[in-house]
């Protein structure tokens, strides 16, 4: 892929939205699918952004999932307004979780949702402010290092 | 086996996807209420069973190619869920038994996990 072929694409998460959690991940699927990116790598976005959409619903009042596609990498960003995250360590730890019934019901909120994406990335970074809301930048190669 | 060998063995329903009953074939399965649980070990061909009814299964079918969607304990996929698995072409079948005895009777006629643990990765599942 040259740099003339590198595209994103951006869409808005509404917090509380349950019914259509998954909405924007399979959109985004569909997208890379289409523009034959391979199939491993996009299985690992469509993680990602599952993961990352379930917890802008979950936990914020709105937020952002941008993805970039260049002859490299996708790299994915999650922005949300809400909560935040008093402390990502253990947010980052398997099995930890501060879900609600709605959210165990729609078979997410086991604590598995940060560790997911960071397992599927291969980079991760996370940022979050306390009553601000929180951003994650996942990036996941589409080349070998 | 095939979806329509399965859905003889299993009793089992066929909600969607009926058109491809003949032609998915069907190796490993994934079994699993926990949608993140699915998304970190099931993959890509496998069946998924599970309990959980709502569109997020679908979803979450979708994310990582599975091939079909067995929903056990008898109970109802939502209509949603319907929807999104006929729009995005996942055959979705339905059956009486519980899930121990569903992956109990498949395991007998020869599918095997999908992983045979969580620390063995992408080891494949051989006796």
């Amino acid at each position: 892929m040259s740099s003339e072929d590198a595209f994103g694409g951006s869409y808005t998460v509404r917090g509380r939205d349950f019914i259509d959690a998954g909405l924007v991940s399979s959109q985004i699927k569909k997208l890379l699918k289409d523009r034959g990116i391979p199939e491993d790598v996009v299985r690992k976005v469509a993680v990602v952004t599952f993961e990352a959409e379930v917890n802008i619903i979950s936990y914020a009042e709105i937020g952002t999932i941008n993805f970039y596609v260049d002859h490299k990498a996708v790299t994915i960003e999650a922005m949300d307004k809400g909560q935040g995250i008093p402390n990502i360590d253990l947010a980052l730890q398997e099995g930890y979780s501060t879900a609600d019934d709605t959210i165990r019901d729609m078979g997410f909120g086991a604590g598995m949702g940060l560790p997911n994406i960071k397992k599927f990335s291969d980079e991760f970074e996370i940022v979050s402010i306390v009553g601000k809301g929180t951003t994650l930048k996942s990036v996941i190669r589409t080349v070998d290092k | 086996m095939n979806l329509s060998q399965l859905k003889e063995i299993l009793e089992a329903e066929v909600i969607c996807g009926l058109e491809k009953l003949e032609c998915v074939e069907i190796h490993t399965a994934f079994s699993a209420d926990l949608m993140s649980d699915v998304l970190a070990f099931a993959r890509s061909g496998c069946l998924l069973i599970t309990g959980l009814t709502t569109s997020q299964t679908v979803r979450t079918a979708f994310a990582l190619d599975i091939a079909a969607i067995l929903v056990c304990r008898g109970k109802e996929p939502q209509a949603q869920a319907v929807e999104i698995a006929r729009e995005l072409g996942i055959p979705l079948l339905r059956t009486e038994h519980i899930m121990f005895e569903t992956c109990g009777i498949l395991y007998r006629e020869g599918l095997r996990g999908c992983i045979c643990d969580v620390q063995a990765g992408d080891k494949p599942c051989v006796e």
